[in-house]
């Protein structure tokens, strides 16, 4: 008879949620699935609205990465007016995504995935989190929350608050920059990449350490889809959609972000509220693919900054040959995305433009269905709408970034399941190195609830006739 | 902790665990507070993370035993401070607003969606069947089905925490601002009654 592990919920992550495996008689993992258990429903409820309001109800999936949503949002919005927004707007908007970037992947790294890191898998799970990082390793903990404190302070700045800033609006951004504010934000940058360099050297010091789990923690062969700038370079607020295959051949390349249809499905199941997205031509489950850091830098030519370019050199060594295939090293490419992003940011803050006071297209609504797509933290970020003649809103649909790695997520459970649980013999850091390779995609279940729900993590066994026979909990 | 004043709001709870005494030693008194994000968007939990530095002074007077940001699974019998993000949508929210009220001594609604309902709520404008259907059986390209197996099921309408539960404390905004947060966190710690009114508002 077979077993369900259930592991309820998961913890560390940004959001709801819960994974079960099925283990047989012999105490073998089966099978491994990873449920999202909120439903939000933006799909529906924004029927009626004005589209104006879009960006600021759409921050509203995700307090983590708000501006992703702001921006994705407003994209579709200028695609509504038929805009082209100010160059320097553009570049605002850049800096404010680059600074989310930066406060988004410090989370991940320091505050949700270093206890893992540094503790341990199997330390007490009683402080396994980053108040156990801040008094194992102060100093660390003091760069993570400071990292974090800069890119949270420059989204304050420019937008006015740092959650839900409403700055930036359909056409270009509200309000120009001024030269005291750029000045203090460049202020902050050197700083910023000093906490990034050092971290970034210290974790290249972990990598050896693991590994192990860099061979067992989703090494699944996937394709990989991203934006890519017109130079094929690393991109996270336009540009085009580029997708390789696990042996690094580029398969879809410099596609307008506005045909996402032709390569991108959705499917549902009964088990979870995350939808499966799929790349259309292997269809449905075989059409599997990462987003993300790990895609984006596996599809980028270059990063086009200095010292990132370094990194991503580095990181590429990480493989013989081919895309960085393990899941794991999502973390290491999260770090090098920080560099490039505060490097990226110093660089537009200092160009002449910045400060040009023509920063907003003003038109009404010409055309009725509108397509934004940017790079969030986690990965590709797609809003749709339609709208009728008074510009209120018909039709939305929503693909977020962790939903793109849904079919990866539940086939890296299942890799790290079968390789380290062990149902005879059950114990806690067993479960925790499953949700790690969960945290390892840092999904945001905020965001992927929009249409579903949150998700927790249990551990459940069930028999061969699907009977829930025992349910593991992590205490 | 001994919270002496009670928030004016009609819906003061009576209870007092432990007829208001702490729950772990006088001498080393560590307040103990618990967390959870409902329905919301996580961002009243990345708000309080916006204290940066002064987390480190936290983690001297204060334990997080449950949290999103820590591991423990289960929420413990007794804690002093419950703060709940986000508005009760599903039977898990709805346990779990439960089980925060009979374990924590004082119950802190933290942010719009916990106190009025804010963007989940807009969902009580539809038919609960239209809004899944639109999600996943008209927004799909293969396989529609309602999810059904393994998930919670999804209450209709979505409700503020205090209609669900008494709340003792009140913090409204969208989110509320890191300093707000703080402010209300100190001084439940000192024992007083925060008047969050004074640091922070709807939509702020």
């Amino acid at each position: 008879m077979s077993r369900i592990v259930t592991i309820d919920p998961v913890t560390r992550i940004e959001g709801h949620a819960r994974i079960t495996l099925t283990l047989s008689d012999a105490g073998k993992v089966e099978d491994a699935r990873f449920h999202l258990t909120q439903f939000r429903g933006f799909e529906k409820f924004c029927e009626g609205r004005p589209y104006r309001e879009m960006p600021a109800l759409t921050a509203r999936t995700c307090g983590i990465c708000p501006v992703s949503h702001i921006l994705a949002s407003n994209k579709a919005c200028d695609h509504l007016l038929s805009v082209t927004i100010p160059p320097t707007a553009e570049m605002l908007r850049r800096v404010m995504n680059l600074a989310q970037i930066t406060q988004s992947h410090a989370l991940s790294f320091f505050h949700l995935s270093s206890p893992d890191l540094l503790l341990g898998w199997d330390a007490d799970p009683a402080s396994r989190n980053v108040f156990g990082v801040m008094r194992k390793d102060p100093a660390l903990a003091r760069d993570g929350i400071r990292l974090r404190q800069i890119g949270q302070t420059i989204i304050e700045m420019l937008g006015g608050k740092k959650i839900h800033p409403t700055w930036v609006v359909p056409g270009g951004v509200a309000e120009p920059l001024d030269a005291v504010k750029r000045d203090a934000i460049l202020a902050l940058l050197p700083e910023g990449l000093d906490v990034a360099k050092r971290t970034y050297a210290f974790y290249k010091t972990l990598v050896p350490r693991f590994v192990d789990e860099a061979r067992h923690f989703g090494t699944q062969p996937t394709l990989f889809l991203s934006l890519v700038s017109p130079k094929g370079h690393l991109e996270h607020y336009d540009g085009l959609l580029r997708i390789k295959d696990a042996k690094g051949n580029i398969v879809e390349d410099m596609v307008p972000a506005i045909e996402y249809e032709r390569l991108i499905g959705e499917a549902a199941e009964d088990w979870s509220y995350m939808k499966f997205p799929y790349y259309k031509p292997l269809g449905y489950p075989a059409g599997i693919y990462r987003v993300g850091p790990l895609a984006r830098l596996n599809n980028a030519d270059a990063c086009g900054t200095p010292y990132a370019d370094v990194a991503l050199a580095e990181f590429r060594m990480l493989q013989e040959q081919g895309p960085v295939a393990s899941t794991f090293h999502y973390h290491y490419a999260r770090l090098v995305e920080i560099i490039y992003a505060l490097e990226m940011m110093e660089r537009l803050l200092k160009s002449p433009d910045i400060l040009d006071t023509r920063v907003r297209a003003r038109a009404r609504s010409n055309r009725d269905e509108g397509i934004g797509v940017s790079e969030a933290p986690r990965g590709t970020l797609m809003h749709h709408y339609r709208i009728d003649d008074n510009g209120l809103i018909t039709w939305v649909n929503l693909i977020i970034a962790t939903g793109h790695n849904n079919l990866a997520m539940n086939q890296s459970i299942l890799q790290v399941a079968e390789t380290y649980v062990d149902g005879n013999r059950m114990q806690e850091g067993m479960l925790n190195r499953v949700e790690a390779v969960i945290r390892c995609y840092d999904p945001c279940l905020s965001c992927a609830s929009h249409a579903f729900g949150e998700m927790p993590l249990v551990v459940e066994l069930a028999d061969a006739r699907g009977r829930v026979v025992d349910r593991l909990e992590r205490r | 902790m001994s919270p002496k004043g009670r928030p004016e709001g009609e819906s003061a709870p009576k209870r007092v665990s432990a007829e208001g005494s702490p729950v772990s030693d006088e001498s080393t008194r560590r307040i103990t507070v618990a967390t959870a994000w409902l329905d919301g968007c996580s961002g009243c939990h990345m708000s309080f993370l916006d204290i940066d530095e002064r987390l480190f002074e936290l983690a001297t007077k204060v334990d997080i035993v449950y949290s999103p940001l820590v591991d423990a699974k289960v929420l413990p019998e007794h804690v002093d401070v419950g703060i709940l993000e986000g508005s009760v949508s599903n039977a898990d929210d709805l346990e779990k607003a439960r089980a925060f009220r009979k374990c924590c001594t004082l119950l802190v609604s933290l942010g719009d969606c916990a106190v009025n309902g804010n963007v989940p709520a807009m969902r009580n404008q539809f038919k609960l069947a239209d809004v899944m259907d639109r999600a996943f059986r008209e927004n799909v390209t293969t396989h529609p089905v309602i999810p059904v197996a393994c998930v919670p099921e999804l209450l209709s309408p979505v409700r503020p925490v205090h209609d669900c539960v008494p709340v003792d404390v009140y913090v409204p905004g969208c989110p509320p601002r890191a300093d707000a947060i703080w402010y209300v966190l100190s001084e439940l710690i000192e024992g007083r009654t925060p008047d969050p009114a004074t640091v922070t508002r709807f939509g702020a």
